[in-house]
């Protein structure tokens, strides 16, 4: 394969390039486009619009519990927020953000232009936004869930949860289980399928390797929170009677069947977010990641044995103490992985000398909160210590400080990290540091003494408590971090306004990073890469300057590679161990048609809420048509 | 920046003073008055002895290494990154995750051993309260278990609703009510005391007031209390209370409740048998005053919204009436 290190002629080239890649203008372009970047960007956007009101809902709930038999929420009401902040954090949140992140990243790391299946991405992207959508819109009829976001049968089965509300969360999760299998499955092929010539997997940006097993993960995993729920919605408008005792149904299997799910979750959520932290650390300790290979076989590690966890949040059901040693013995065991990539990010900083900008503030905020919240989850692991703490405010803590500090606080320093990249202007650094600072001491604030509240016997979930149990002062205490916290979030957000309307502008390598995303201009062309790029090293911007590039050849598997591969509207396609050249993929023109199917599932969905027929079938008609006619036009091409 | 290292050991110090104190206070895991508590509080000074140490070893370790850069020139380290991670991430953590794994066979082995001649009560999680019947006693009562100090108590927890999980923190660890399965909890009461319970899963619009209580006593105490429980209370002293009982009976009341020994055979809500000796009303809503229970028999969706017990129309006599009546019932 020729490559050569001299860049084409970047103007001429770049204009006629934008103008085949470009969008449709307007609201048809809106609706249609399957950019990788587009999706991406607007998968962010939309998290954070979902992570602003579920942290909103979580200042109402501690304005509630702010002191003793306070009146600011009924019962009834303190449930459901509980219910949609849980629901809203995980699946309208903390998943889908790392997906977007991902999106928009992963194919500039591996440099191509595109997802395998761009198509296939926009309609991930608005099968998530409507079940979003359908979720929130139980406020509307003033029915939003109110049976837990972890939904436990029998209690949220008909004859005790009557009304409608369960069933946002049932179809809405089964609903948005499509959109994460589906990008799960983009994400594989498209990483094994479309790396730049001479992008060994052991030359993979962690993060890359993180977003596998992230894939992988939730394609084990998700099927069986969809079968949860699905069951559950099956009982509840059909009358079947998987989740009801009395009709030979089953109350534990319920719960095996969504931890089978919700534990791989808080890994499906945690690999990533360590992906980033592999990233950001070594940029800004100027030194390669330390145990390269280490962590990524601790990543494929943590996806296995997170498989074989799930019993330990059902240590209190009264199961044979065989069983659960198992359960405690891998809950034990999956620390390893975890110590492991502790020890490279230290060897790292130690091997390097550290700057301390923003996004490694993030991450070293990170490194300590997530050092606490893996050291008791060790703790809960040992079953008889966990009788006692499951299902106080120790499990609260330990839930946060895991899913909040190491999941968040990394997702904000990816937004410090990667925001200039996408937007194409720099964040500031002072608002950045004032935010971290916040953030950090009204975490700790908020979180901290939820321990001691659990060891004082502070149960989960309730909604007021009566004073003279100990629990007034910590439980201000943590009300008033979580106010801190969320003015330091609130912080990020001015910062973001200003750095849209004034930011510096960010230069394509703002901070001397080693992947391929930084290769191209800030925020990059709609192509991605004029020509692909030809790796020879794990970092190739520190390593291969300047960064050759590939020219096209004249046979199918070369032909994409170069400038005229951009001109035809395609990508190469490689494969093998160091990922030779081997077919053009043609990468599709924008189209509405995934939005169409997607509409038409949310229309079916509905359908099954207010029951009627009519509905449903006319979703199943609609997304038919936007099948049918998605195939057909994608054979044409 | 040691500021933020000092922060974190400051932290664990306060968790770890925090938790002593409580020891005054009544339903803290770490105060035990029963074995079981005992066991596993001994278990978590193990545990937070060896986190206190990993925390503050390996803080100490990301803080060195993010700010020894700044003194020194770059290429000064020494460090070998895989023996450092072999050591640091494998060998260390897997000797006390070793360690952690005998401690929880053995004490997870004591804690489920059945003892030769356990006191067996069966509990009943019920929608927003507790069912207690002693078994091979004809005692039946509610949100309130006397226990004798010195013996294994062995609790059958059932449920024909839905999941609720059985916890007095100072006595054990909890065990759920699963429909559809029995399940059991032991535990021994090493103290004369009462002992605050909840309910630790959700269940349902009043999951927070869904409290009960343990009393342990000395044998003696526990054995006159079982004897004088077992049989029907004795007719109302006063005329007031006489007159409650037949108002009581007349009224929707003792459609739901029972009073053993009388007309009033109701199974929807607590059995009332015992009703004034009971701390609150409403498993834990509110204190059990006259005031209170006037209050509860008329308004019980404003003290305890949700519940099963409907607000009651009644004249003022009745209330006073039925006040005294229950009140008397001991």
């Amino acid at each position: 394969m020729a490559t050569t290190d001299v860049r084409p002629e970047p103007l001429e080239a770049r204009e006629e390039l934008e103008e085949i890649w470009e969008d449709d203008p307007g609201v048809p372009g809106f609706f249609s486009t399957v950019d990788h970047k587009r999706i991406g960007k607007r998968y962010i956007y939309t998290c954070f619009i979902f992570f602003f009101v579920g942290g909103l809902i979580a200042l109402v709930m501690r304005a509630q519990l702010a002191g003793p038999e306070n009146t600011v929420l009924s019962a009834q009401a303190y449930n459901s927020l509980f219910t949609v902040h849980g629901t809203t954090m995980i699946f309208l949140f903390n998943t889908p953000v790392l997906a977007g992140f991902a999106n928009y990243l992963l194919p500039m790391m591996i440099g191509t232009r595109d997802m395998a299946f761009p198509r296939l991405n926009a309609f991930s992207y608005w099968i998530f936004l409507f079940a979003g959508v359908f979720f929130y819109s139980s406020f509307l009829i003033g029915s939003p869930p109110d049976g837990g976001w972890f939904a436990y049968t029998p209690l949220t089965t008909k004859p005790f949860s009557p009304g409608v509300n369960m069933e946002f969360w049932g179809l809405g999760v089964a609903f948005v289980g499509i959109s994460t299998t589906v990008g799960a499955v983009n994400f594989i092929v498209t990483t094994f399928k479309l790396r730049a010539p001479g992008m060994s997997l052991n030359r993979l940006p962690i993060f890359v390797w993180s977003m596998l097993v992230f894939s992988f993960m939730v394609i084990f995993a998700v099927p069986a929170v969809t079968l949860a729920a699905g069951l559950l919605e099956l009982d509840r408008l059909f009358g079947t009677a998987f989740f009801a005792p009395g009709a030979g149904g089953s109350t534990l299997l319920y719960q095996h069947l969504f931890w089978f799910w919700g534990h791989p979750e808080v890994y499906i959520l945690f690999v990533p977010a360590t992906g980033m932290i592999s990233a950001i650390i070594p940029v800004f300790a100027r030194r390669p990641l330390a145990g390269y290979l280490w962590v990524a076989a601790s990543l494929v590690a943590i996806g296995f044995m997170s498989f074989g966890v799930w019993v330990h949040h059902m240590f209190a059901t009264g199961m044979p103490a065989l069983a659960l040693s198992f359960f405690a013995a891998v809950s034990l065991l999956i620390a390893i992985p975890s110590g492991v990539q502790f020890f490279a990010w230290i060897a790292t900083m130690w091997q390097g000398r550290v700057r301390f900008s923003t996004p490694m503030l993030f991450a070293l905020g990170f490194l300590l909160v997530f050092l606490l919240g893996g050291i008791t989850g060790v703790m809960v692991a040992v079953l008889p210590f966990d009788w006692q703490a499951t299902d106080s405010y120790f499990i609260v803590a330990h839930l946060h400080y895991v899913l909040n500090g190491a999941v968040v606080f990394p997702i904000f320093a990816a937004l410090y990290f990667w925001l200039p990249k996408i937007t194409g202007r720099m964040l500031g650094e002072r608002l950045g540091r004032a935010s971290f600072w916040t953030m950090f001491i009204g975490f700790n604030l908020a979180f901290f003494p939820m321990h001691i509240l659990g060891f004082l016997g502070m149960p989960r979930r309730v909604y007021t408590y009566s004073s003279g149990l100990g629990w007034d002062s910590l439980n201000l205490l943590v009300s008033v971090g979580a106010f801190a916290f969320a003015f330091g979030v609130l912080l990020t957000l001015i910062n973001f306004a200003v750095s849209m309307r004034r930011g510096a502008l960010a230069p394509d390598n703002p901070w001397g990073a080693d992947t391929l995303e930084w290769a191209t201009s800030s925020p990059p062309p709609d192509f991605n890469f004029e020509a692909v790029p030809v790796v020879a090293s794990r970092h190739p911007l520190w390593d291969q300057q300047p960064l050759p590039v590939a020219v096209s050849g004249d046979d199918d598997a070369t032909r994409a590679l170069g400038v005229p591969g951009a001109r035809e509207h395609t990508t190469p396609v490689t494969g093998g161990l160091r990922a030779a050249p081997e077919a053009t993929m043609h990468i599709p023109e924008p189209t509405v048609l995934p939005c169409i199917l997607a509409a038409g599932l949310a229309v079916f969905v509905t359908g099954l809420l207010v029951q009627a027929v009519v509905v449903g079938v006319a979703g199943l008609v609609l997304g038919g048509l936007g099948l049918v006619w998605w195939a057909w036009r994608t054979g044409e091409q | 920046m040691s500021r933020m290292r000092h922060a974190a050991a400051f932290a664990w110090v306060l968790a770890a003073v925090l938790a002593l104190t409580a020891c005054s206070d009544n339903t803290s895991a770490l105060d035990a008055h029963g074995s079981e508590a005992r066991h596993i509080a001994g278990l978590w000074w193990l545990m937070f002895g060896l986190a206190a140490g990993v925390y503050v070893v390996v803080a100490g370790f990301i803080l060195v290494a993010a700010f020894r850069g700044r003194r020194r020139e770059p290429s000064g380290s020494r460090l070998r990154p895989n023996t450092f991670i072999a050591v640091g991430g494998v060998v260390v953590p897997t000797l006390i995750l070793l360690v952690l794994a005998v401690v929880t066979v053995t004490t997870t082995g004591a804690l489920r051993k059945a003892g030769s001649d356990p006191l067996r009560i069966e509990v009943t999680g019920e929608r927003w309260w507790w069912s207690v019947r002693y078994t091979g006693r004809a005692i039946v009562t509610a949100n309130e278990l006397h226990v004798p100090v010195g013996q294994q108590v062995q609790i059958g927890l059932d449920s024909d609703n839905v999941v609720h999980s059985f916890w007095v923190p100072e006595l054990a660890g909890k065990v759920d009510t699963i429909p559809g399965q029995h399940n059991v909890l032991r535990f021994t009461a090493e103290k004369a005391g009462t002992y605050l319970g909840v309910c630790a899963e959700f269940c349902g619009i009043q999951h927070t007031h869904m409290g009960f209580r343990v009393i342990a006593e000395s044998p003696g105490t526990f054995e006159r209390w079982a004897t004088a429980h077992a049989s029907p209370p004795r007719q109302p002293a006063s005329e007031l209370a006489a007159q409650g009982q037949v108002r009581f009976q007349a009224l929707p009341c003792a459609g739901c409740h029972t009073v053993r020994g009388t007309e009033a055979r109701g199974t929807v809500g607590p059995d009332l048998t015992d009703f004034g000796s009971r701390a609150t009303i409403g498993a834990g809503a509110v204190e059990n005053t006259p005031e209170n229970l006037g209050r509860w028999m008329q308004h019980a969706q404003s003290v305890k919204p949700g519940a099963l017990m409907p607000n009651l129309t009644l004249s003022d006599n009745d209330v006073r009436a039925v006040v005294a009546y229950l009140e008397s019932l001991r």
